[in-house]
């Protein structure tokens, strides 16, 4: 079994501003994004051979992004699979063009949120049996997020102001990152106080533990290695090292010995892309990461399950700072879900898009200055029924 | 022999202190919770009466109550599904009147005696609210009373009774009316009450040849503390030795349930040799002569009316009982209405959400809910035994207290809870005290409402801590 290893490349990459874009529509966002990524690469749409569009509120059919960008009667696929749709999206381009059937492939993202009604995700969405309301509770992600930290800090004791503190320095973090991300929905700096004393919003997490809800898009044109050195005269083309996807049965809800203090999803999807790129120590390996950090719990049960620290010993990185963009593996360079914000069908293309822009040294204000192997890592679902997916990408050159 | 086999009772864990209604007034009365209503406390009540029965042995469930949550619809049919009942059984509900519960009663008497029932399960159930401020609301209270009345292992006979029809306008409540109307009290006390119930129990009296002190206890219903009273002197008891307590103090009228609910709380007294009086009101009287025998010590274990009267918590203030019981709407949270759920879906899946069922795979034997095709450890299909979890103690694993969900006990408490012998489940928590939320605690599961959308109750089973015997 051939793996994906260096056989396919990202040419170009585009991403909006995410936020609150009252004034902007799905349209609007797909044009922006695409073109982005297209002048990028350069090269024109009529050159799109595919096309997967990824979304989960936003429309149906892969006829969305073909009437945005007005493709001409090429294949164009919807992918959903949660909050890991849009890394979804771009792992089916990337076998595509892997298999030999294409040479230029878009992928693309996006998430119009904010029409909603909603401060948070419209969670009578999703339903299985095709009705419109739950007969059972839906439990917002908040409190699915909260199940785990109260059983992290009950599992490894931490009381509840020792939790915080270790959440709050993740926040702190991000928020920085944020400030130095223009086109991020958050760009302010908080202290660990504030997040600490935020209003609780399902206990033990507050307001600052909490990611936005956003709208944007972001897209990545995927070809063949030779493709793309021949498209970028500087050869900054990004090559896809490894792929990692895995969908739990919901084992964690259906069997009671699961933990919720660690998703087994993200174990495996990390084997399966650590396998592909040939990574056997990610703390050393890896130069910096992109992680789904819906919730600050999340990125600290994170960096266990991707083998970033020790099981149960997230907390100690993230009192030595290994996590920050002056440590030795900086996570969420450019402010993750919790600053950039986080259209849900968008995010994991604008993860891939912060480590080909570090990659590539092009990361402005927060550029790291060793960046050769980076990671991404994009998370659906709740604690016991994930779908979890991760992409290493490494530079060209 | 006809008569009662098991008795149990339920009475919410929550009492609104009535000088908050009308300052001065002294005593409480019981208030379901906001996602409780006259059906999840009958359901309540008969999970207390059915302790150590198995209830593949009941052949019939009569519900009787002045506040069926449905105007069409039967409630038995739904009280049947979260007991876990057989579904070839007789049901009927008994309503529009306060003494429904004693009419009830005496159907499912009849319904034994004459051989096409064995066990009836007889559950009365109220939810009593009347308008603001007014003296209905403030003697009212909500509860539920239920019995297995059977021919075999009878505790409690019902030697006989004696019934009276009258046709008055009293106490009513039209078919758009928001609250229950009365007629001037005089007239009503006079006329009505003291006259028919007075009459009953002396027709009674008459046909089983018996006098006052032939009777141990008299259980009757009453409209208020001071007519309970007015009733007992005129009956000819002692109001020291032979009245039950009216339960005015504790938890005030639950209308249909109330002399029912006080029955069971004579019961949990009595002793091998007792003849009770069982006297209800409303549109009549229904007089019953119950003679308690040894079988009576074989029965306990459940927290009965002694319990549920003991354990309790109380309402904040009276704005918080106002807004669970609907009268005073609030913004639950800034977000758009949900739709109702699917009748053909809920009526699916009715054995995983109402009986509450799991499975346990018969090859590797992994508890499992929601039922599933495939055993999620082993993946052999289609082979599980049914597991009834309403029953089932259960532990709290983690937890999570969300502000934002938008009910009306916010925080909204949710629960991975883990059941005694395998099993999980993900679920709110109800009737929980904030500050003794922690993992480990010990559960117990409680039918509940979840909401109400498009005329559609949606029922579903909840946890919450165990109630503890007071």
């Amino acid at each position: 079994m051939r793996g994906i290893k260096d056989r396919v490349a990202i040419a170009g990459m585009g991403c909006t501003k995410f936020g609150e874009l009252w004034d902007k529509s799905e349209e609007d966002l797909m044009v922006e994004a695409c073109h982005e990524a297209l002048a990028d690469a350069g090269l024109e749409s009529k050159d799109i051979q595919a096309a997967w569009y990824g979304t989960n509120y936003t429309g149906f059919t892969g006829q969305m992004l073909a009437h945005a960008l007005k493709l001409d009667y090429i294949p164009v696929t919807h992918v959903e699979n949660a909050c890991a749709t849009a890394t979804d999206a771009f792992r089916n381009a990337a076998y595509a063009v892997a298999a030999g059937i294409y040479d230029i492939v878009l992928a693309c993202g996006v998430e119009k949120l904010k029409d909603t009604g909603y401060t948070g995700l419209d969670m009578t969405r999703f339903l299985p049996d095709g009705s419109k309301v739950a007969m059972t509770p839906r439990v917002p992600p908040p409190s699915q997020f909260a199940l785990s930290a109260v059983r992290y800090f009950h599992t490894y004791g931490l009381s509840y102001d020792e939790g915080k503190r270790v959440l709050a320095k993740i926040a702190v973090k991000n928020h920085h990152n944020g400030t130095l991300s223009p086109k991020a929905h958050f760009r302010r700096e908080i202290t660990e106080e504030q997040a600490i004393n935020a209003p609780i919003l399902a206990y033990p997490l507050g307001l600052f533990d909490c990611c936005g809800v956003s709208d944007g898009s972001a897209a990545a044109i995927i070809t063949t290695p030779e493709i793309a050195a021949g498209l970028r005269k500087d050869k900054d083309h990004v090559l896809v090292k490894g792929l990692g996807l895995t969908v739990g049965s919901r084992q964690g809800t259906l069997q009671d010995d699961y933990d919720f203090v660690h998703f087994e999803e993200n174990v495996t999807a990390a084997r399966i892309a650590y396998e592909d790129a040939g990574i056997t120590n990610p703390r050393e390996e890896i130069d910096l990461a992109s992680v789904h950090d819906c919730f600050s719990i999340t990125e600290l049960i994170i960096y266990e399950d991707l083998g970033f620290s020790p099981r149960g010993r997230g907390r100690e990185d993230v009192e030595a700072g290994t996590f920050e963009l002056t440590g030795k593996l900086p996570v969420n360079t450019d402010g993750g879900l919790k600053c950039f914000g986080h259209p849900v069908g968008a995010s994991g293309l604008r993860m891939i898009y912060e480590v080909y822009k570090q990659l590539q040294g092009k990361a402005e204000g927060r550029q790291l200055s060793k960046a050769d192997i980076g990671l991404t890592h994009n998370l659906g679902g709740v604690p016991g029924s994930f779908s979890s997916a991760v992409t290493i990408l490494g530079r060209a050159a | 022999m006809a008569g009662i086999t098991s008795y149990g009772a339920y009475v919410p864990l929550w009492r609104l202190k009535r000088d908050e209604i009308r300052p001065g007034l002294a005593g409480e009365r019981a208030v379901a919770n906001f996602d409780e209503d006259s059906i999840t406390l009958a359901v309540a009540a008969a999970t207390d009466c059915l302790r150590g029965i198995d209830r593949g042995t009941i052949d019939g469930l009569f519900f009787a109550s002045t506040t069926s949550p449905y105007r069409e619809k039967q409630a038995a049919s739904i009280v049947v599904a979260a007991c876990d009942l057989r579904h070839d059984v007789i049901t009927a509900d008994f309503t529009n009147s306060l003494r429904a519960g004693t009419a009830a009663l005496r159907a499912a008497l009849d319904a034994v005696k004459a051989g096409s029932a064995k066990r009836v399960l007889v559950v009365a159930a109220d939810c009593r609210t009347g308008m603001p401020g007014s003296d209905l609301e403030a003697n009212g209270g909500d509860g539920a009373a239920a019995f297995i009345v059977g021919d075999t292992q009878v505790a409690v006979s019902i030697d006989d009774y004696y019934c009276v029809s009258s046709e008055m306008l009293d106490v009513w409540r039209a078919d758009d009316d928001p609250y229950t109307r009365t007629w001037e009290d005089r007239f009503v006390v006079t006329q009505g009450y003291l006259k028919l119930v007075q009459e009953a129990v002396g027709g009674l009296s008459k046909k089983a040849e018996l006098e006052p002190k032939d009777i141990t206890k008299a259980v009757f219903y009453a409209p208020d503390a001071r007519r309970h009273q007015e009733m007992a002197r005129g009956l000819g008891f002692d109001p020291k030795t032979q009245v039950q307590d009216s339960l005015f103090e504790p938890m005030g009228n639950t209308g249909a349930a109330f002399c029912l609910m006080m029955a069971v709380a004579a019961l949990e007294e009595a002793k091998a040799g007792d003849t009770i009086l069982l006297a209800s009101y409303g549109d009549g009287s229904d007089a019953f002569i119950l003679r308690v025998n040894e079988e009576i010590g074989r029965i306990g274990g459940n927290l009965g009316m002694k319990g549920h009267l003991a354990s309790k918590l109380p309402v904040p203030d009276y704005h918080t009982y106002l807004r669970w019981r609907g009268i005073l709407t609030t913004e639950a949270v800034r977000r758009p209405m949900t739709e109702p759920p699917s009748p053909a879906a809920m009526w699916r899946e009715q054995d995983r959400n109402i009986h509450l069922l799991g499975v346990k795979c018969q090859v590797c034997g992994t508890t499992q809910y929601p039922p599933q095709r495939l055993c999620t450890r082993c993946r052999t299909q289609d082979r599980f035994d049914t597991v009834r979890l309403s029953d089932k103690k259960a532990e709290l694993f983690t937890y999570s207290k969300d502000a934002l969900a938008g009910t009306m006990d916010n925080p909204l408490v949710i629960a991975v809870i883990n059941f005694e012998g395998g099993g999980r489940m993900i679920t709110m928590m109800t009737d929980r005290d904030l500050d003794e939320v922690s993992i480990g605690m010990p559960l117990e599961m409680s039918f509940r409402k979840l909401g109400t959308q498009g005329g559609i109750h949606n029922y579903y089973w909840k946890c919450k801590p165990v109630r503890n015997r007071g």
